[in-house]
């Protein structure tokens, strides 16, 4: 029997007898006799009690850090208290999707100023309600610009994970993927790019900051797709776009990033929160659910879904992109931990990040035998070129309760800072590094 | 009131430590406009979002009757198992000796979910039921490509399904051949041999259907598909009607996703996230997604995979709360949470029937569709104004006009659960409402008049879009 199922003896016989059967097995009169499993082979329930005291020690044989230097697509951000108070009130997590406008405008709200939200950060015109991460929203913005071209063109130093995500979507539409390469300065190489658009090439994707952490030049990108009759979308990273020349000023079409950075624990990859915005005129090749301002009978203001025709549930196999369920309460997490942080906590975040990225870059280089791979200006990532990262420097950080940069190669790390890092304990990475072995 | 109508230029809700390195200036080109983010208090940050909840419906507040979606109860006891520090603190690229709880939970959960599904292998990667759809039917290219089996274009998918099922194999670059239900709101099978052939890729179908109703020909129509050649793919957007009592895997399909946030009662948080895992049979396993999880069949070799669906590893938060679900039901409580689910909507129904036509009158499964077509040729009143009408009584909306092939529909899953009491109230509510559209049709069509707003002007909405905050 299960906890979660209230019938009393009393009521399955009353129900039975006013259904007309006698028994539960008689409700599945039309699965056939033969499939009938007599019982499914997992263990018997267990109380909660149990429950609980299973999946605590399940949970301790993960290794908990107490500092965490790499990145690579999830960051280790602070999330204020109230973030994770307010996301888990049971209204906004137990709610279905707001189909129901009249008791639904609490989480229609949430999504009209997360799409505004998104729209600021970006500096794009639209946003959509979310899509399932940046690399599903990497493959549907893909989708967006191939209505008449069938080829898109990844260049330079684009998150693996993103990438590959990519792949899988164009190979699901039979778009042709084009991964060019970056050059020696870990850069996109414009030259490259170029021969690499052709007249079939709907659109060019590249990462800012990009996977080694380099700052591109972004608006050079979009002028060498825009010539050539490409759309450019624009992969941005939330807290950089606070600071950086934003998506839209450096000409992008659709900008799109992965939104776990905004108040979203680590949580071993998901779940997270795939973010779409783009330009007005491509609005209604957009996918999934937008909400949207309006008034209701009486002219008051309310918010619904809207701009349906383009969903799946209307144009079923006509629709752009199949997504239903997306991140909703992740995309509510994402608003009320910019609402948290504020213009000034944002601009802070970004500051720390990149200050500490930068002290302790400085301090590692200043080692002998430990130097920056790329020379370019970068965020709060960076990539080390050393024989020093060994074993025993990884392990001893370890122990100090410090994740280090994440290997790419036998000599290449990929590191990360954020605000959560003190001095005191870069100082002791830098010590780690100094004893070395 | 939106949280930017608060902002008050040089309000703070946060401070952080000062800075403890010397400060460093980005050479890079900045943006030439702030971002303009709500500069609030935290009280004005709590009492917003507070505010903004309370204007919500969540399975917390109230019977969720919206057919197709599963609105469960969501145990909290997953919820605090998801928030442990345990889970939420690991990085993705940690070391794999440092995640081995982790890999237990996702080995454990695969494991478990194959022997439910009779799958004999999974992947937990897709985050929602469409993703897993696309995920499904990826398989199934794959598959058709390995042969060399080139001329198989086609997707055949029912009139009564999920509109993202054409939609999820379309993005596959196929097309879709739809397939009409006969009398009893099943497949029909002589319409099934005349579409099928040596172009058909697959089949994907709903058991049971959109209608609630288990297809008794089930197994004739998985060997007509194998038979031509196709493979049948599972849409388990409905097995908690059915798990524990029959698999898909021994009813011939080849591969399905099915709904953790539906079946495993993980909550909807307002539209997701969710987790869509894709199990299949032996002969498909290594084309699912890397990484996969569990026990692999023989023969498994991951350089045939199609490559990976999501970023890392999917919605492990989501994934977690699943697998607290299974272990704390086990067994015998999975196969109970499917046969009340399954009475509950009977009883529902049996109740129901005198006042209102049911779309196909017989045993249904886990949830059932009305039709209101009579009601409102009768009375003006339609399916919308009864679901508006159930708003002022505190109650969801059953799923309105779904599926498409009935007329006037109202979809009702009440799940398992909820008491017989809530289900006689909930019957007390609309025979109230029925009585009302008789009388006075009028009140209905003005429905909702206790909610906040009444109804909304959608036809605005899409012609003038206003998509956010005009500053």
């Amino acid at each position: 029997m299960s906890i979660y199922t209230p019938h009393t003896d009393k009521d399955l016989a009353e129900m039975l007898a006013a259904v007309g059967v006698k028994k539960l097995d008689d409700l599945y009169a039309d699965a056939p006799k033969g499939l009938k499993v007599d019982k499914i082979n997992i263990p018997e329930g267990k109380s909660q009690m149990l429950v609980e005291k299973d999946f605590a020690a399940m949970a301790g044989k993960n290794k908990i850090y107490d500092t965490i230097l790499r990145g690579c697509g999830a960051y280790d951000h602070y999330i204020p208290a109230a973030v994770t108070a307010l996301v888990n009130r049971s209204e906004f997590v137990t709610a279905y999707t707001p189909y129901q406008p009249e008791i639904s405008q609490g989480v229609l709200q949430c999504i009209f100023e997360y799409q505004t939200m998104m729209c600021e950060l970006s500096g794009m015109e639209v946003s959509n309600a979310s899509v399932y991460d940046v690399g599903t929203a990497v493959g549907e913005a893909i989708k967006m610009c191939t209505e008449r071209k069938n080829k898109a063109v990844i260049v330079g130093a684009v998150n693996p994970q993103t990438a590959a995500v990519a792949k899988t979507y164009c190979n699901a539409g039979n778009e042709k993927l084009v991964q060019v390469a970056p050059d020696k300065n870990g850069l996109v190489d414009i030259k490259a790019l170029e021969a690499a658009i052709d007249d079939d090439t709907a659109c060019v994707i590249a990462q800012c900051p990009n996977y080694f952490g380099l700052i591109e030049d972004m608006t050079k990108i979009a002028e060498t797709a825009h010539a050539k009759g490409a759309k450019f979308v624009y992969i941005f990273n939330p807290v950089a776009a606070t600071v950086l020349k934003t998506p839209k000023e450096c000409g992008a079409d659709i900008a799109v990033a992965e939104g776990q950075p905004l108040g979203m624990p680590l949580s071993y990859g998901g779940a997270y929160l795939g973010i779409l915005t783009c330009d007005a005129k491509m609005s209604r090749r957009m996918p999934g659910r937008v909400v949207g301002q309006t008034v209701d009978k009486n002219g008051k203001t309310a918010y619904v879904l809207t701009l349906q025709a383009r969903e799946q549930h209307i144009r079923r196999e006509k629709a752009l992109s199949s997504i239903c369920s997306n991140q909703a309460l992740c995309a509510t997490t994402a608003v009320v931990y910019l609402a948290m942080m504020g213009k000034t906590g944002m601009k802070q975040v970004a500051e720390a990040c990149v200050s500490k990225a930068h002290y302790l870059a400085k301090q590692l280089t200043a080692i002998d035998g430990v130097k920056l791979k790329y020379k370019g200006e970068f965020f709060h990532e960076f990539t080390l070129e050393t024989e020093k990262y060994t074993k025993a420097v990884e392990r001893k950080l370890d122990k100090m309760g410090i994740l280090g940069g994440y290997k790419v190669n036998a000599t290449d790390s990929i590191w990360c800072v954020t605000e959560k890092a003190s001095r005191e304990v870069l100082d002791q990475v830098v010590a780690v590094f100094k004893e070395g072995k | 009131m939106l949280i930017f109508e608060k902002s008050q230029q040089g309000r703070t809700a946060i401070t952080l430590d000062k800075l403890d390195v010397p400060a460093y200036t980005l050479k890079a080109e900045k943006r030439e406009q702030e971002a303009r983010l709500p500069e609030v208090s935290e009280i004005d940050v709590v009492r917003h979002y507070t505010a903004l909840s309370k204007k919500a419906h969540g399975v917390d507040d109230g019977f969720y009757p919206l057919g197709s979606c599963t609105m469960k109860y969501n145990p909290r006891i997953n919820e605090k198992i998801s928030g442990f520090d345990g889970f939420t603190k690991i990085h993705p690229l940690q070391d794999k000796s440092t995640v081995k709880g982790c890999t237990e939970l996702m080995d454990t959960l695969t494991d478990r979910l194959c022997e439910i599904t009779g799958m004999d292998a999974m992947t937990l990667q897709p985050a929602a039921g469409a993703h897993g759809e696309f995920t499904g039917i990826m398989l199934i290219k794959a598959y058709h490509a390995s042969r060399k089996d080139t001329k198989r274009t086609k997707i055949i998918v029912p009139d009564s399904a999920h509109g993202t099922n054409p939609a999820s194999a379309h993005m596959c670059g196929f097309d879709i051949v739809s397939v009409p239900s006969n009398a009893e709101g099943g497949v029909d099978i002589d319409e099934l041999k005349k579409v099928v052939g040596e172009d058909t890729a697959g089949l994907m179908l709903t058991n049971p259907n959109t209608l609630g109703l288990f297809d008794k020909n089930i197994l004739k129509i998985t060997e007509i598909i194998h038979k031509a050649g196709g493979l049948c793919y599972y849409d388990g957007a409905n097995l908690n009607a059915v798990m524990g009592v029959v698999r898909p895997g021994d009813m011939g399909f080849d591969c399905m996703h099915l709904n953790i946030h539906k079946t495993f009662s993980t909550p909807h948080g307002g539209g997701g996230p969710g987790a869509g895992p894709v199990g299949c049979k032996a002969f498909l396993a290594s084309f699912l997604p890397v990484p996969v999880y569990g026990t692999l069949p023989k023969g498994y070799n991951a350089k045939k995979s199609i490559g990976k669906v999501k970023t890392f590893y999917g919605n492990f938060s989501v994934l977690v709360r699943g697998a607290a679900y299974i272990d704390t039901l086990g067994a015998e409580g999975i196969k109970d949470a499917a046969q009340k689910a399954v009475l509950n909507a009977n009883y529902l129904l049996s109740q129901l029937k005198g006042d209102y036509d049911v779309a196909y009158d017989r045993i249904c499964m886990h949830e059932f569709v009305l039709t209101l077509q009579g009601l409102k040729d009768e009375t003006g009143v339609s399916a919308m104004d009864i679901a508006k009408g159930m708003l002022d009584w505190g109650m969801h909306p059953p799923t309105m006009y779904f599926p498409l092939i009935v007329h006037e529909a109202l979809m009702l899953e009440p799940t398992e659960t909820e008491t017989k009491e809530t289900l006689d109230q909930a019957v007390e509510v609309l025979k109230t409402l029925k009585k009302q559209a008789v009388e006075n049709p009028e009140i209905l069509h003005d429905s909702p008049r206790k909610t906040i707003i009444g109804r909304v002007d959608e036809v605005r909405a899409a012609r003038q879009p206003i998509l956010k905050y005009q500053f």
